[in-house]
This record gives C-alpha cells, structure tokens and sequence, in this order.
C-alpha cells in the first residue's frame, strides 16, 4: 500500500518538477508582458530533441546539454523580436494567436528536421534504481528534483537581490512606473523569453532518459505546464513551482488508482475545477481591476 | 441589414447556385463541399471571437460531440439521425452551458484555458471509450436520412451544405444588426461601457457562446454524416486551431471574412499536398505573419483599403 503510493508520489514530483519549469516559464513572460506564451512547451520539446541530436553527434555530454540550452533561448528571443515586440499592445486573442503561430512554426520545423520518431538519451548517472520503503527511485529523478530546486533557488536570489531582477519585478508590477524610473521595459521582455525558454529547455533535458521525447511532446508538456502556473495563480511564481508538483503528484495519482487512460485528462479536469471554484489560482492574492 | 449586406448574401447564393454546374469534377464537389462546411462553421465561431471578443481553443470538442452523437446513437442505440443530431446539440448546449456560466466571470486568457481543457478532455474521452466510440481508430457513420429518403449522393450534400451556409451568413447578417449584436458588439468595444448602458455581460456572453457551440455541433453531425466515418483527430486541439486561423485570416468580425478564411485554409492543404510535412508549419507561418501585417484579416483590411480609395 505505502510503497505503491510512495512509488505514485515519486514518479508525480518527477514529471511535476518539469511542470513546475515551465509554470516559471510562463509565469515570467506573463509577468514581463501580460502574454500568454502558448509556445512554452516548444522550448521544453526543443531541449529534449536538441540534447539527443548533440549527444547522438558524438558531442560530450556536458557541451550537448549547454546547446539545447541555449539554442532554445535564442529561438526564444528570435521569436520575441520578430513577433511580440512589433505587436505590443494588441488584444488578448491577437497575442494568444500569434503564440500558437509561433509554436506551431517551431514544431514543425523540428518535424521536418528530426522526423516523428521517438527519442531518448541514457540517463546521467546509469539506471540502477533506489530503493526506498518498497517503492523505486530512478537516479535521473534525483537529478530532476536537484537541478528544479537549484533553479528556484537561483531564481529567487535574482528576483529578489539582483538589481536586473527587481527591475523585471518592477515591470510586472507597473510597466509605466517602470519605465518612468528608468527601466528599460524592452530590455526586460527580452530577457524574459530568453529565460523561460532555457528553464523550459532544462525542464524538457531533464525529463528526456525518462519519459523519452518526439517532435510532439510540446503540446500537453507546455498545456499542462500553463495549468500549473494557473493552479498557483498566474503570475505567482512560487505558485507556479507548487501548482507544477501537483499537478505532477494529482496526475501520478489519477493515473495510478484510476485509470492509466485519463492520465492526460486529470490536469484538465483539476484546472475547471480551479476555475469554477477559486478563479485566482491557489496562490493568486486577490486584486481589483480599474476601470 | 444594410445595402452591403443584402449585396454580400446575393453574391454568396448566386455563386453556391453557379458552382455545381462549372466544377469539374467529384474532387472539386468534394473540395467545395467541406468548404462550405467549414465556411458555415467557422461564421459560428466569428460571432464568438470576432464579434464578441471571447476566444475558445476547444471549438472542436464541440464538433467531436455532434459527430459522435451522429455516430454512437444510430449505431448502438438505433436511433433516427435527425434525433442523434439534436440529442448531440443539446448535450453541446448543456455542457457549454455548465462551463460557461462561471467562466465568463472571468477573462480573456482563462476562457481560452478553460475551453482548451473541455476540448482536450472531450478528445481524450473519445478516444478511450473505444467500445462506444471505436477508440483512435473511429467509426463509421449511418447514413443520414430524411423523411425515408437517404442522402448519399456529393450533389444531394451539395445542396443541404449550400442552403445551411447561405441560411448561416444571413442569420448572423441579422443577428449583428439586432439589439442582441449590437450588445455584443458594445461589450467587444468597453466592457465597461456597455454594462453603464444596461448589458448583462455574463448572459450576453454565455448565450453567444452556447449559441456558437450549438452551431459547431450540428455542423459537426452534418460534416459526420457526410464523410460518413469520423475518428478522434477530428475533435482534437490541432483542428480547433485550424477554426481559430480561418477567422483570424478571414476577418474577424467579419461574416463574409469567415467565408474567405474558410475556404483558403481549406484549400490550403490541397495546395500544399506535395511539401508532405510542412504544413505546420505554413499554418503557423500564416497565423502569425496575419496577426502582425493583418491584424483585422482579409476582408476587413480590403474592404478599408478599397472605400478609402473611393
């Protein structure tokens, strides 16, 4: 019984940590731009496709990791300057439209280029599995669990003690007053993509030895990833972390005592529920609009 | 309905009346018909978009539901097409309905979640009730009859897709104009603003969704009954892309825009035939590339240029 549900909980906070990745990602343009980057899960197919290219090449592993990094940043800045920026200020549905654009792009781009096949890499550090009150723990999870917990941890440290950073949490606050003290709002929408696409890269490098990847993954990674940083009230960044992992734990869980078919369908169900009931999120504060 | 309009629906029959009679052959009847199809289904999903401002990415889920109601209740149950296809429309109804009322409390991106996830769980329930729905890879469709007499012929289906089309532009023509569009239209503009004057948001909304909904899903049976086979990928999150970019390329708010988006990206496909694989990523490139240059769409944006140039 207890080693089953601890084996549910492990797998959960596993894929959830990815989650929670990309819950950040969107959260940190969201907060840069009001824009809801419906591309967000390309970036985390593109670090997991791009890690496996590299690696496959003959690259040493650390070099093909640092490219399926940083090449996913690049797309995202790319795409920020040829289709955010020309259009700032448009309409909630322009703005949502013009990401599904560019995510469909990028997707098929990766079709054309990689195939629809399946890919997967070894994992860091082999496959033995952990033994832990009956239930088993794969080591590339620990290196999932570590490397979401550092980068939360890095990413509080810059939002909260680096000049850049508080500039960015500024620009979420008031982009005006933002601008009238100085920031550089253009500066901060920029970064902001090129850093929800490398967390989302890192997110979908990580996940790869496990859940394996294809050109397609994006889809529900970055839907559910988007659900997560809605749970924890869009626009909360720690929200975004705990609303990923449960989302992770929920699904692990749905999976594993109800049926392993509607696995995909508990974050969708969770996220109806979330909106009938506590529309700002678990974490959302409250706020009032201006007329 | 002003001079325009009436001149557009004329247009609109006199080329649905010409067309069976210059097309060549059965490839181009069939082409012509999904067209119209998606045309009529796509003017639904512009007075929800274009006209009100709301956005659904679940708009296929909706189709799903009548198709499959159009295949499951004859096949299984026995029951008359005529009676699955409305049975598929009020269980659209009451779902949209029952999603709706709360989430018009809130705004523009939880909707497009909230639709998003209704249509993904309706995909996924399509799917796996395999012994209902024969799972991912479909099922065959009854042949729709009425009053004892099958349809199965391309001009026979010709004619019902012509006249649910021609019906569609001229209801929503008279719709825009009516109290009920004007509302829409003013809650489009300042949602502030036209709650001052005395408009329910959240009745306006949820009934121009339902409404919208309803629409989809009856032309969803229609579209079912027509191929005569439907499988899951036809209510899956892809294809409602495909219904949000024909009103976005068309024009949104724009009735005879859904008609041009329509049939360009349905013919789209047909013309991209031998660059097997991309697509996608035309179909991204074209979203966006509308978006930035034409943010109103085609028919907007050249019906501006061509009464400036008067």
């Amino acid at each position: 019984m207890l080693s089953q549900f601890l084996q549910f909980l492990f797998s959960g906070i596993t894929v959830g940590a990815t989650y929670a990745l990309a819950a950040l990602g969107f959260t940190l343009i969201y907060n840069a731009s009001n824009v809801i980057n419906f591309a967000q899960g390309e970036f985390i197919m593109l670090g997991g496709m791009l890690a496996v290219y590299f690696a496959q090449m003959g690259l040493p592993l650390p070099i093909a990791l640092l490219l399926a990094i940083v090449i996913p940043a690049i797309v995202g800045i790319v795409m920020e300057k040829v289709a955010i920026e020309p259009v700032k200020g448009a309409d909630t549905v322009s703005l949502i439209i013009i990401t599904i654009g560019a995510s469909l792009v990028i997707r098929g781009l990766i079709q054309v280029w990689l195939g629809k096949g399946t890919f997967s890499m070894p994992a860091f550090s082999g496959d033995d599995p952990i033994h832990i009150l009956g239930a088993t723990l794969l080591p590339q999870s620990l290196w999932v669990l570590a490397v979401t917990a550092v980068l939360v941890a890095s990413l509080w440290y810059f939002f909260s003690r680096t000049l850049t950073g508080k500039a960015m949490l500024a620009t979420s606050f008031n982009r005006t007053a933002a601008e009238l003290v100085g920031i550089n709002t253009n500066w901060v929408l920029f970064l902001s993509f090129a850093m929800s696409a490398g967390l989302g890269a890192v997110g979908g490098i990580l996940v790869t030895p496990i859940t394996m990847t294809s050109y397609d993954v994006g889809i529900m990674l970055g839907l559910k990833g988007f659900v997560a940083a809605v749970v924890g009230g869009l626009g909360n960044g720690l929200g975004a972390v705990l609303g990923g992992l449960l989302v992770g734990v929920l699904e692990a869980m749905g999976a594993g005592y109800i049926s392993s078919a509607y696995k995909d369908a508990v974050p969708f169900v969770l996220i109806l529920f979330i909106l009938f009931f506590m529309p700002r999120g678990l974490f959302g504060g409250k706020s009032t609009d201006r007329v | 309905m002003q001079k325009n309009a009436y001149l557009g629906l004329g247009l609109v029959a006199a080329v649905l009346i010409v067309l069976p009679f210059v097309l060549p052959n059965s490839y181009y009847m069939d082409l012509v018909i999904r067209m119209a199809i998606n045309a009529t289904i796509v003017i639904g999903l512009n007075l929800l978009i274009g006209f009100a401002g709301q956005i659904s990415l679940g708009h296929a889920g909706f189709l799903g539901i009548g198709a499959y109601a159009s295949a499951v209740l004859p096949t299984h149950f026995g029951w008359h097409p005529v009676l699955a296809m409305a049975a598929g429309a009020a269980a659209t109804a009451l779902i949209a309905g029952l999603v709706a009322r709360p989430i018009f409390k809130l705004k523009g991106n939880y909707l497009a979640m909230a639709t998003l996830g209704l249509g993904i769980i309706i995909n996924i329930a399509l799917r796996n009730e395999a012994q209902w729905t024969g799972g991912p890879d479909g099922m065959a469709v009854p042949a729709m009859a009425l009053f004892g007499y099958e349809l199965n012929s391309d001009k026979q289906w010709y004619w019902v897709v012509a006249l649910l089309l021609t019906f569609s532009v001229w209801a929503s023509l008279n719709m825009i104009d009516s109290p009920f569009g004007r509302a829409l239209r003013a809650l489009h503009g300042s949602e502030v603003a036209a709650q001052v004057v005395g408009v329910n948001l959240v009745r306006y909304k949820v009934t121009i969704f339902v409404l919208s909904a309803v629409f989809a899903s009856i032309m969803g049976s229609i579209t079912a009954h027509y191929i005569g086979f439907v499988t899951p990928n036809f209510a899956d999150f892809f294809h409602s892309i495909e219904l949000v970019t024909m009103v976005v390329v068309g024009g949104m708010a724009s009735v005879f825009g859904s008609i041009v988006g329509a049939v360009l990206l349905t013919a789209l496909p047909q013309a991209l035939a031998t660059f097997e694989g991309w697509e996608t990523v035309v179909f991204g490139s074209v979203l966006m590339l509308c978006m930035i240059f034409l943010p109103k769409g085609l028919v907007p944006t050249l019906a501006a240029k061509f009464s400036k140039g008067n």
